[in-house]
């Protein structure tokens, strides 16, 4: 198994009688080359399966392993060269005083790379920046290029996974299409492997061949983007997100309400 | 006659680098229906909605040829008496109850005094008349929301209070901008489906203004397109999707399916021309 | 001359591009926008203005001030204001008043700028480890720093310079050990918030340490709220130094320190109101120009309030 694949995972905040639950037996594979995606409304622990395997949420127990290596508390940088991720926000996701060239300065050195002024001019053309955009400063940016930048960080390492937290869902539509585009290519062009979390089952659908669908921190059912294209969900309550993400009709709302 | 005139909207912020104007020249109509205005992040939807209340704030502009509710221009009223309009004729609901609610008080109370401001009565008729509104908005358990405090309640319980809170005093039009872009898809329903009853059985006026193409066509009777500041194209919800302008198009192809598989997202072209253009006039 | 316009303009334009081309220019790109906007303000201005003549009397004091500080002259004692030779009148050695001032703001600038030296950064150390580290390293810090922030500063300083015994280097020590409390509570609390953020965890997932995260990523963040902060809090240094020096505890006389000056002029204030008021009007100028100075720092540099 060199994929990413997460037995029984339990994740956890707080201690004692404030101790939520966030995710409960999780159970996953993803492996090498697929894209998966986690969908689910805000509070079912989509987020959080990213997070632990980040070691970001570090209460979690069970079993993670990563391109054929078992994960225990610690990350070394072998394993932030292996696995990367993009965030949310793009407008969190910045330092709000860091120049697009420090940030990816800072994380080629960090990875200890040589011919960091090459590989920035590089990076930035992988994502469809031009040269004139290293030497600004996140606040010059719209969300698409900031996201692009984020994308670039998260590629400097070449890694061969990447995890996407709802990458997209801070954006508007047209720039939604163009930073899913980018994603599908350097999928292709790199052979990277996706864990996609996102709230938006058109999104997840377009960009994942299988999605595990979660409520309240447990995966209620994995299913194929060809079952979710053809309506096919096993459990009523990926039945439920279909039907609300489908739009609004007064005769689906009024079963909802009454 | 119509509930809501809007002609020649202007919104204007001066800035270092000049003048920029966040609408330019729209003009549109509202009568007993559901009218949505979609837009990206910059079209100005959100600035139109306000202006329309008069919000925005200095060093902004707002100027417009007129702005009429059930006839009565309010371009020409004084800030007092546009105090009385705001909640008593028209009322707005905001993306996010978090920033909206007073989080020192009790939502119960929050309401009274809401209609305290408009009408004047009892104590208790208005403990009521807010009990009553929030059945209305499908509350389960109104004497414990009534009691509990902002940050007791979840995400889309807090939607239901805000709108509670604004037809209290029984306005003509609701303003909602993005009331459902915070919440979850199955609370969005029910959200939606208050505002739906709402303006079927009080005859209300609703401007749904929101960023998601197939919520609006879904839900609304008519969708006005913004672009640039301008409205670029008008349309029955239902036929949003045969929409011809190349903006609306584009917005409609960028969206990932849910039914078909695509390889690739169509990418919008923006095309400098639709910016000069003049506004479509949203009239019904 | 055409040549030197069309020049002016492009050092202008290559200021405000929005595509820079290199390290140095997109920095100095920020540098000019910060300053443009601060430009706007106009007490900030005027208090700046204000800071920057200081500089220049402290910097020139030999060649403009008119006498020796030090000269007595006991047959010219108390002497009043625009009396011939003393434009501020003499103290009740015949010393010049105005001489006096323009050396002691040397003295001034000296205690500010140790103390702005010493204060915030050991506050910035403080505060950002405590943030950032959490657990028992932040219970120690901070109530190390309530127990500082519990006595009144000025008997604080008191007491250190009763142990220490008196003079400029230790008068501006005590006010410095005195100030940096607020300082590590500003830097702790805006650690807190920065520290859970998207940027931070994204800098973790680069294998960056706790130490790069807040030297590289959290301190340029505080900074600038400090730098305010100190601005604003100057007034009450040069207040706090002129106490001290009030009291006798300071600067030690014959040195021209303001705060000297008045406890000096306190004897005849009755009869020689000048003596005392003078350099009071100095303390007060020079507060009130970093009060205006801080307000329009925090307009440009606080990212609470976005900055663009």
């Amino acid at each position: 198994m060199n994929g990413i694949s997460v037995k029984n995972l339990k994740v956890w905040f707080g201690s004692g009688k404030d101790r939520i639950d966030a995710v409960k037996d999780a159970t996953f594979d993803v492996p090498k080359g697929e894209s998966f995606g986690l969908v689910g409304e805000s509070g079912s622990g989509k987020s959080t399966i990213l997070r632990a395997i980040t070691e970001l949420a570090p209460n979690w127990s069970g079993a993670i392993h990563v391109a054929g290596k078992t994960l225990d508390h610690t990350r070394d940088n072998e394993f932030y060269k292996t696995l990367q991720m993009v965030f949310q926000d793009p407008y969190a996701s910045l330092h709000p005083r860091h120049s697009v060239d420090q940030v990816l300065s800072e994380t080629l050195y960090l990875h200890g790379f040589d011919n960091i002024e090459k590989r920035i001019v590089t990076l930035l053309d992988d994502v469809g920046l031009g040269p004139s955009f290293r030497f600004r400063y996140p606040h010059q940016l719209s969300g698409g290029q900031r996201q692009r930048v984020a994308i670039a960080r998260a590629l400097a390492p070449e890694p061969s996974f990447l995890l996407l937290d709802e990458p997209t869902s801070a954006l508007d539509v047209s720039v939604q299409a163009e930073i899913l585009n980018l994603l599908t290519d350097l999928r292709a062009e790199h052979g990277l492997t996706y864990l996609m979390v996102s709230h938006d089952l058109a999104v997840v659908g377009h960009m994942c061949s299988r999605i595990a669908v979660m409520q309240l921190g447990e995966i209620v059912e994995v299913m194929t983007a060809e079952d979710m294209r053809a309506m096919r969900p096993s459990h009523p309550y990926t039945k439920h997100l279909l039907e609300a993400s489908i739009g609004y009709s007064r005769e689906a709302a009024a079963d909802i309400v009454a | 006659m119509n509930l809501l005139d809007v002609e020649n909207l202007w919104v204007k912020f001066p800035t270092r680098n000049g003048v920029f104007d966040a609408v330019r020249g729209v003009s549109f109509t509202l009568g007993q229906e559901r009218l949505g205005i979609v837009g990206e992040s910059g079209s100005g939807k959100s600035m139109t909605g306000r202006a329309i209340l008069r919000l925005i704030r200095p060093p902004g502009q707002v100027t417009a040829e007129r702005i009429a509710v059930e006839g009565d221009d309010i371009m020409a009223m004084s800030e007092k008496e546009m105090r009385s309009v705001r909640g008593q004729r028209i009322s707005m609901v905001m993306q996010d109850p978090k920033f909206s609610l007073n989080p020192v008080m009790r939502v119960g109370d929050q309401i009274v005094e809401a209609y305290a401001i408009h009408a004047k009565s009892t104590k208790a008729d208005a403990k009521r008349k807010a009990m009553e509104m929030l059945e209305a908005v499908s509350i389960r358990d109104p004497e414990r929301v009534y009691r509990s405090y902002p940050h007791e309640l979840s995400g889309g319980m807090g939607q239901r209070v805000m709108i509670a809170m604004m037809m209290v005093p029984d306005p003509r039009i609701l303003i909602a901008d993005e009331p459902t872009s915070a919440l979850d898809v199955s609370v969005q329903t029910q959200v939606l489906r208050i505002m739906d009853k709402l303006v079927q059985e009080r005859g209300m006026g609703l401007i749904f203004i929101s960023h998601d193409l197939n919520l609006v066509s879904s839900f609304c009777d008519r969708v006005l397109i913004m672009y640039g500041g301008r409205i670029v194209e008008t349309c029955v919800a239902d036929k949003l999707h045969e929409a011809q302008h190349p903006y609306t198009r584009g917005l409609l192809n960028s969206l990932p399916r849910l039914d078909v598989k695509q390889e690739r997202l169509a990418v919008l072209e923006r095309d400098a021309t639709w910016r000069d253009t003049d506004s479509v006039s949203g009239a019904r | 001359m055409s040549q030197s316009e069309a020049q002016k303009q492009t050092l202008r334009e290559w200021l405000l591009t929005d595509t820079p081309q290199s390290r140095h220019q997109a920095r100095m790109v920020a540098l000019y926008q910060g300053w443009l906007s601060f430009s706007t303000n106009t007490m900030a201005m005027f208090g700046l203005g204000i800071l920057i003549c200081l500089g220049l009397v402290a910097l020139f004091a030999p060649l403009i001030s008119p006498h020796d500080p030090f000269a007595q002259e006991l047959g010219n004692r108390l002497q009043p204001l625009w009396s011939e030779g003393h434009v501020f009148g003499t103290d009740s050695l015949g010393r010049d008043i105005l001489s006096r001032l323009i050396y002691g703001s040397r003295i001034t600038l000296y205690i500010v700028a140790l103390v702005a030296l010493i204060a915030p950064v050991a506050g910035l150390l403080v505060g950002t480890v405590a943030g950032y580290s959490g657990g028992w390293l932040d219970v120690i810090l901070m109530r190390i720093t309530d127990i500082f922030l519990a006595f009144p500063r000025l008997v604080l300083a008191l007491a250190f310079v009763a142990a220490l015994g008196a003079g400029i280097e230790n008068a501006v020590l005590a006010i410095s050990l005195t100030a940096w409390p607020p300082y590590a509570r500003i830097a702790r609390a805006e650690t807190l918030t920065i520290r859970n953020s998207d940027y931070i965890s994204a800098v973790k997932l680069q294998g960056a340490g706790a130490t790069r995260i807040v030297t590289k990523h959290i301190w340029p963040l505080c900074i600038s709220s400090l730098i305010v902060r100190v601005t604003l809090d100057m007034a009450g240094i040069i207040l706090a130094a002129a106490g001290l020096g009030f009291l006798g505890l300071g600067a030690q006389p014959p040195s021209p320190e303001w705060g000297a000056m008045i406890s000096e002029g306190r004897r005849f204030i009755l009869d020689h109101w000048w003596v005392a008021t003078i350099p009071g009007l100095a303390i007060f100028t020079v507060s009130l120009a970093f009060n205006l100075l801080g307000d329009g720092l925090r307009d440009v540099l606080d990212p609470k309030d976005g900055g663009s």
